[in-house]
């Protein structure tokens, strides 16, 4: 549990969140070209269909640069700094800003490989895919 | 069609930037500018037909037509421009070509922020509660979606997303803190010869900048630019009109712009990002290359996004801008001047008027007055616009001749 920024969550993007709260992680995926698309949209960002289908995606991937907050971004995340923040591009090609857990901060490396994990938000019903250490 | 030669800025005007700028409403910031960049061209306020502003916290909409009003202007041609740090140059170039398709013949470009001090408020979700928040909370007006995937994980303001560009550019290519820290400290050199610039009487070693807090890792906090107020006007005229001013022209030879994504996670690689696009287009539309620059006056939010800015506009191969800086004087005296102001991180950040510094101190040293910073002899000078982390991108070329 941590205290966060609540996602204000949209139509559009509820099965992400509603698969998240499952455990289950999702992407929509292009039925046109194949392309996984991320943040959720409404067309295929790659080829501009709009026939899109919400698939499971396999949560793996590698940091592709990152930071350590020692300053928190937000008072909301004053208790949980120095924080980890990152982006993570997966294996399905997506890259996404996420937070690294489950190590030191100072173990975090670019290039290193990660998987999903889930962590509830406090005050909240949602639950945040965040990355671990493979 | 180009804009080469088409129009040119021929009145300048600015409020120094300062921490806080008082009980002025914005209104009475952008006129000030106003009139005053007007004036300094010698023209009058009857013959302005154009006006670009950019977003202003506070006014709901209707923007240009609120200036307009305040000011006492009636424009044929009104505009609105919202590029994060990039709005200044991008009004520039939106100027000449409305005035090239005869929808204006004289048009004032408007920035500015204010910024009072202010007690802290308790809920207002900002810095100013720090400490402890033992609540989530949810964002209050924004629905984008940063707010919805970005915001949860801390990437929120600027400074995170530039302490991951810094690190996957050492990553890349290599670079050393020093190497960042001599960009802030020959921009403070340059600041020190600039009485407008906000930190004009304090000196500034590569020792005090890595002395100071690590905000993001890697990132200093004297790498960061610190928030201010103030505003900035141009006047861009004609060709046929330039004439009637009272300074010299400086000339717009060339303009691009490239916007390339809104979350940092969905940047381009460093070697295709919109910072080259922008820039190539703009040199090419000037048919300069980047030796013929004089003056690479960079938006400069830190100190990364400058030697990024500086190989991806060509004036130094990809990966080498450590060691470039290093080895080069950027100052207003040395072989490769940047930032001859002091930049934003010297000169300051007046909000959108920050990106605008970097347009006026172009056109400055253009017009031969930039005062004991000035470049003798200088013929080109190239302004590069930045908005959001490197998403919004734009390049200008001025030049002393047509």
């Amino acid at each position: 549990m941590s205290t966060r920024l609540i996602p204000p969550i949209t139509d559009l993007t509820q099965p992400y969140w509603d698969a998240t709260r499952r455990g289950e992680f999702v992407m929509q995926q292009c039925k046109a070209c194949t392309h996984t698309i991320f943040p959720p949209r409404s067309n295929c960002s790659n080829c501009g269909s709009k026939e899109l289908l919400w698939q499971p995606v396999s949560g793996k991937g590698v940091i592709y640069t990152y930071t350590i907050a020692h300053r928190p971004p937000h008072p909301v995340l004053v208790d949980q700094c120095p924080l980890a923040i990152a982006v993570v591009e997966l294996d399905e090609g997506p890259r996404m800003i996420t937070n690294v857990i489950g190590c030191n901060p100072n173990e975090v490396k670019i290039g290193m490989k990660v998987k999903v994990a889930f962590e509830a938000i406090d005050d909240s019903d949602e639950v945040l895919p965040v990355f671990e250490p493979v | 069609m180009s804009l080469h030669g088409v129009a040119a800025v021929v009145g300048v005007a600015e409020r120094a930037p300062s921490r806080y700028t008082g009980d002025e409403t914005i209104l009475e910031l952008l006129s000030g500018v106003a009139v005053d960049a007007v004036n300094d061209a010698g023209f009058s306020l009857s013959q302005v037909d154009g006006l670009i502003v950019h977003p202003i916290g506070g006014l709901p909409g209707f923007v240009p037509a609120t200036v307009a009003e305040f000011i006492g202007l009636q424009p044929r041609f009104a505009e609105v421009v919202d590029l994060g740090g990039a709005t200044g140059a991008g009004m520039v170039w939106r100027a000449a070509a409305a005035i090239q398709a005869g929808m204006c013949t004289t048009c004032l470009c408007l920035t500015g922020t204010r910024r009072r001090r202010r007690p802290p408020r308790p809920d207002a979700g900002s810095m100013s509660d720090l400490p402890r928040r033992r609540h989530s909370i949810r964002p209050s007006q924004d629905r984008s979606p940063q707010a919805e995937f970005d915001y949860p994980y801390g990437m929120l303001g600027a400074n995170v997303g530039y302490a991951m560009l810094a690190n996957r550019y050492t990553h890349e290519y290599g670079l050393t803190d020093e190497q960042r820290a001599k960009v802030a400290v020959d921009q403070r050199t340059n600041a020190n010869a600039n009485p407008a610039a906000i930190f004009h009487d304090q000196k500034l070693t590569i020792e005090d900048v890595l002395a100071s807090e690590v905000i993001c890792e890697p990132l200093h906090m004297l790498e960061i630019v610190m928030p201010a107020g103030g505003a900035a006007a141009l006047l861009v005229t004609s060709a046929d009109r330039v004439v009637d001013a009272k300074q010299s022209p400086a000339w717009l030879l060339g303009a691009g712009e490239s916007v390339t994504h809104s979350s940092f996670a969905q940047a381009p690689a460093l070697d295709s990002t919109g910072i080259g696009i922008a820039a190539r287009a703009a040199m090419a539309q000037a048919g300069v290359t980047p030796g013929d620059i004089g003056l690479a006056s960079l938006y400069d939010c830190y100190t990364i996004m400058v030697l990024l800015t500086m190989e991806e506009a060509g004036f130094c191969p990809r990966g080498s801008a450590g060691a470039f800086v290093e080895s080069h004087d950027l100052t207003y005296k040395g072989d490769f001047p940047v930032n001859t102001h002091g930049g934003q991180l010297s000169f300051g950040q007046a909000g959108l008027a920050g990106g605008m510094s970097h347009v006026t101190e172009a056109i400055r040293q253009i017009q031969g007055r930039a005062g004991d910073r000035q470049i003798a002899n200088l013929e080109l000078a190239y302004a590069h616009g930045n908005g959001g982390i490197i998403a919004e991108q734009v390049g200008l070329v001025f030049g002393a001749d047509r």
